[in-house]
């Protein structure tokens, strides 16, 4: 019957793309177009330039020589025939760095600059770059130098692409045992984060201790403070002068202990709020199943409990792991002498001025980030299908020993956090560690030092203010397109691989890449490059997925239908977007911007290639006061950023309930 | 089996055609969810599209409302051709099974949705509002939000949204789905109510054959992707084109055998038919509905008579209007029928649990499908 049937040839029906259908296409091209240029073009650019090398190609030249009348001249002969001659330049000689200069001078050992011999220099090819004192010649015509000219005669280095770099790279091992380092701290840290905030999650979700809604509180704290804050507390409680420093036991807190003592504190947050929630959807049912059963409790734990946690234990370890592999600050702050990759990028960059190096180092950097990337997305996708069963929550019932056993754990990381802050508050209070204790202000006379002074707060400010208003824009925006229009399935999965990418890509990778981009001349958006532009533009991209992520699902809980009904009320999206869509998202818009608040008042990696004397950062001033010797002013600027976070946090939880409760009345039945 | 779905236009003859639908095919991949398929609704009436999940109804409905293009095919909705017009720029009302009412918005503000931004005076929207507020019975409800409102309540507010701009047609997509039973039989009433006052041609999509049966003016019956059949609910109901409309709507006892000469053997009893055209061994399907088993005193010893069978009772069980009997009879062997016998039938001639009965299966309730499809 019917089965036998076979499509008729002819072409697909296609729907006309009416006013709405382009509108949307057009904000989703203005977004992607944004993320391309923020994103990955900057990304190509820095790739590409991992793989150029410069070297000068001494084949490429040719020089006469006169007598000492002038007026004779010898034959011409290539600079590699001379150096064959005299043996001058070693092959690894001739390899350079872009901004590389060969004195020729060097292939002549008769030559003086008073002699009144002269000189010919010609290229043999159309490349064939020297200079005459600061003028670039590029030409294969002869040019004729007296001897005092021929003295300031530099060859420049061709540029060439191979993969010479990276041997360079691997065949170093100051540069190679980086990797070591990195993969070894993030591992430690990674297991000791989760175990801790495993302890935390289980406290706060299966136990009937009290204090539950403080020990939240504190446990959040280090989202709002740069990730090198820790570093600074742990040099006054462990450093040369700590007060602590008889703990370690003739052990240094700079290095490796150190960087994972403050990673544990900066990653605990995440990992904490990813663990909780996979325990928060257990089901109580799986429990009395136990129970009846005869179960112990130790049996249940490990059949029920972690089973069912484990997809949050795992993205919790990835999550963890990407962030301390990928951080600076506090390597940069108490690592001493232990170099990490990211670090390496920074010194390459900064201390070397060997951009390609650092290109090489940031996409070495970029694979474990990118492949623990990609496990916790797949992760994700099916805890996201264990969320969406329908359980009844678990209820604890109190059990004293147990109880006081998780509050003592949790008293425990609560002191280790609380205590972190409040030492760098102290820090920051007093007049001079250790032999001056009293009390002073001293140390948030931020004028009066490096780093940027009271601006760089300032700066920081606006930068969050900006980033928070502008990303949540631009991301809200993107995701709706994205969400909503109909068709179009190769843009949008373009659109949604573009929105997803930046996680991957680690702040120092992506700052150096908006080096290569934006700071190029022949780029017309050079005129960006060390405003307070880039560093929005950086920022939002930097912190783009997560907010993408969150606007995403706020979107899908949201009937598909209102589209249909509102197109068939012949009423442009436009005006469902503003009258009810936006509104109904509103908490989850709120949530956005107060990320990218944050973020953007504490983030170093990403704006600390990029910002310039009239754009220094808080955060950025933090690191540089540090590194200046300044620790106690480091330590107050931090706290800064902590009130700053602190009270955005607060301002954000009041708007948000009065946002709601005006708006959203309907919520309420 | 194309030609028992050639549109038949009884009983709606008199109006035009308003919605015209010709050979439309739709792809998903390799799938085919619709095949060929063409309709024609006159305006004004109320059509059905029934069938079981996945059968396609619903990817009809989408086409026609342009929210999700067919692969092939040609719609024509007032004359206009609206193929390829994207859903903004055709002409309907819509309402879905979840309601869709926009939640941070009044149940006011929700009607007169489609209403502003149409240069209309404020006052004009705001007497439209109660008009409609007035015809789906809610006058005192205009200010609360939609989750103050029950099911029922929510689904009538979506329905006035759908018909506040004057659409020519008017799309339900399972409306009443939602909805407790009791609540889902008011507003079947209702809604057909409406629709009859208002005129709207409109297309409902349903897998419920009761729903189905009480609202419609026609039918369209569909499984995989394909029309069944086309007709009024009694015609469906009582001459099915297929044996799965025959098993879709209402219930039937159902046993494979072969046709002669007019009748079908079964066992060792032959039962008359009306089906026409069929060759003689064919394989058939019989199917005969519970409730045209007709009950008879049993007559003992009396010659036996066509479409008659002595039965025992196996089994009975009450379903509040009626019982439903469980027979079986030497003549039929192993095949056990299936008779639904009202509470009178019952009373009067004594039934219960063991007891043996004549029944008749009438010759002209007897169906006969030719066997060898998929539903054979």
């Amino acid at each position: 019957m019917a089965d036998a049937t076979v499509l008729p040839e002819g072409r697909n029906v296609r729907l006309r793309i009416d006013s709405d259908g382009w509108i949307k296409r057009a904000f989703m091209g203005v977004i992607a177009l944004y993320l391309v240029v923020a994103l990955a073009l900057p990304l190509y650019a820095m790739l590409s330039k991992s793989f150029v090398t410069y070297s000068f190609d001494l084949t490429r030249y040719e020089f006469q020589v006169s007598d000492e009348s002038g007026a004779v001249w010898g034959d011409p002969v290539t600079a590699a025939e001379l150096n064959d001659r005299l043996g001058e330049f070693a092959p690894d000689d001739l390899r350079s760095s872009s901004d590389g200069r060969l004195s020729v001078t060097d292939l002549f050992p008769d030559f003086s600059f008073r002699s009144p011999v002269m000189y010919r220099i010609r290229g043999t090819t159309d490349n064939a770059p020297y200079l005459v004192g600061l003028d670039l010649q590029n030409s294969t015509d002869w040019r004729e130098l007296d001897s005092n000219t021929f003295r300031r005669v530099n060859l420049r280095p061709v540029a060439d692409t191979g993969l010479q770099n990276y041997q360079e790279y691997f065949s170093n091992p100051a540069l190679f045992s980086s990797i070591e380092n990195s993969l070894y701290i993030a591992s430690i840290s990674t297991v000791l984060t989760v175990l801790f905030a495993f302890g935390f999650a289980y406290a706060i979700n299966r136990s009937c201790m009290p204090l539950k809604g403080a020990f939240r509180l504190i446990a959040m704290m280090p989202i709002l403070v740069p990730s090198l804050l820790p570093g600074i507390a742990l040099i006054y409680m462990f450093g040369n002068q700590g007060f602590l420093k008889p703990l370690l036991f003739g052990q240094s807190i700079y290095g490796p202990l150190g960087i994972v003592i403050g990673s544990v504190f900066f990653t605990f947050p995440h990992a904490l709020i990813i663990i909780s929630t996979a325990l928060s959807i257990s089901d109580q049912r799986q429990y009395e199943a136990a129970e009846s059963l005869r179960a112990s409790k130790w049996r249940t734990f490990w059949t029920v409990t972690i089973p069912g946690a484990r997809y949050g234990l795992i993205s919790a370890a990835f999550v963890t792991f990407t962030l301390v592999i990928t951080d600076f600050g506090l390597p940069k702050v108490i690592g001493g002498q232990y170099n990490v990759l990211a670090i390496d990028i920074y010194k390459q960059v900064i201390g070397q001025q060997n951009f390609e190096m650092g290109a090489v180092v940031s996409v070495v950097l970029l694979i474990p980030a990118i492949v623990a990337f990609v496990i916790d997305r797949q992760v994700q996708k099916k805890q996201v299908s264990l969320l969406s069963a329908r359980s009844v929550p678990y209820e604890p019932k109190p059990n004293r020993r147990f109880d006081m056993a998780m509050l003592a754990w949790c008293t425990i990381m609560g002191i280790f956090i609380a205590g972190i802050i409040a030492v760098c508050q102290f820090a920051a209070l007093i007049n001079y560690w250790p032999y001056d204790l009293s009390f002073s202000l001293r140390n948030y006379d931020f004028n009066k030092m490096d780093g940027g002074g009271w601006g760089a707060y300032w700066n920081s400010l606006e930068l969050a203010a900006l980033t928070a208003v502008i990303g949540t824009a631009i991301i809200f925006v993107g995701a709706y397109m994205v969400e909503k229009i109909d068709g179009f399935k190769t843009g949008r999965a373009a659109f949604q691989f573009l929105a997803m990418l930046p996680m991957a890509i680690p702040g120092m990778v992506l700052g150096l890449a908006y080096i290569f981009f934006f700071n190029n001349p022949a780029n017309p958006l050079n005129a960006i490059y060390g405003t307070m532009a880039i560093l929005v533009v950086s920022t939002v991209t930097h912190f783009y997925t997560v907010g993408h992520l969150t606007a995403l699902t706020a979107l899908k809980q949201i009937d598909a239908e209102f589209e249909p009904v509102a197109t068939s009320l012949r009423q442009p999206f436009w005006r469902l977007f503003a009258r009810v869509t936006v509104p109904v998202c509103l908490p989850a818009i709120l949530d956005i911007s107060i990320y990218m608040f944050v973020n953007a008042m504490t983030t170093v990696s990403a704006v600390v290639f990029l910002y310039s004397t009239h754009t220094a950062l808080a955060s950025v001033a933090v690191l540089n006061m540090d590194d200046a010797g300044d620790i106690a002013p480091a330590a107050a600027m931090g706290m800064m950023i902590f009130y700053t976070n602190a009270t955005a946090r607060v301002l954000h939880a009041f708007a948000s309930r009065s946002i709601l409760r005006r708006t959203q009345a309907w919520r309420v039945r | 089996m194309s030609e028992s779905k050639a549109v038949v236009m009884q009983g709606a003859a008199a109006e035009p055609t308003y919605l015209k639908i010709e050979g439309l095919w739709k792809a998903f991949g390799d799938f085919l969810a619709l095949k060929d398929i063409s309709l024609e609704i006159a305006q004004g009436e109320f059509i059905c599209f029934l069938g079981p999940s996945g059968c396609g109804k619903t990817t009809l409905l989408r086409a026609v409302a342009g929210l999700d293009p067919q692969t092939r095919g040609t719609i024509w909705q007032g004359g206009r051709d609206i193929s390829e017009l994207p859903a903004s720029q055709r002409d309907y009302g819509i309402v879905f099974q979840s309601y869709a009412l926009f939640p941070n918005l009044t149940v006011e503000r929700n009607i007169a949705f489609g209403l502003e931004n149409t240069r209309r005076p404020r006052a004009e929207i705001a007497a439209r509002v109660r008009e409609l507020l007035d015809l789906v019975g809610l006058p005192d409800q205009a200010r609360k939000y939609p989750a103050q409102l029950s099911g029922g309540q929510q689904q009538r507010i979506a329905l006035a949204r759908a018909i506040a701009i004057n659409p020519g047609l008017l799309l339900l997509d399972e409306p009443l789905s939602a909805l407790d039973a009791k609540v889902r039989v008011h507003l079947r009433h209702e809604i057909k109510e409406l629709q009859r006052k208002l005129g709207v041609t409109t297309i409902m999509v349903t897998h419920d054959q009761e729903e189905a049966l009480s609202m419609a003016d026609r039918i369209v019956v569909m499984n995989h992707g394909v029309i069944e059949q086309i007709g009024t609910p009694t015609e469906i109901y009582r001459q099915p084109a297929t044996l799965f409309v025959a098993d879709f709507i209402g219930e039937t006892n159902r046993v494979a055998t072969t046709y002669s000469d007019g009748a079908v053997t079964i066992g060792d009893a032959v039962l008359q038919t009306h089906a026409v055209g069929l060759a003689n061994g064919a394989p058939v399907t019989m199917a005969v509905r519970p409730e045209d088993v007709l009950p008879h005193a049993s007559a003992d010893g009396a010659a036996p008579r066509p479409n008659h069978l002595d039965v025992r009772i196996e089994a009975m069980e009450f379903l509040g209007s009626y019982w439903r009997t469980h027979l079986t009879s030497p003549a039929l062997g192993d095949t056990p029928l299936f008779a639904n016998f009202s509470m009178n039938a019952v009373r009067r001639f004594g039934l219960s649990a063991g007891a043996s009965l004549t029944v008749e299966l009438p010759a002209e309730r007897v169906l006969v499908f030719p066997r060898g499809g998929e539903d054979g």
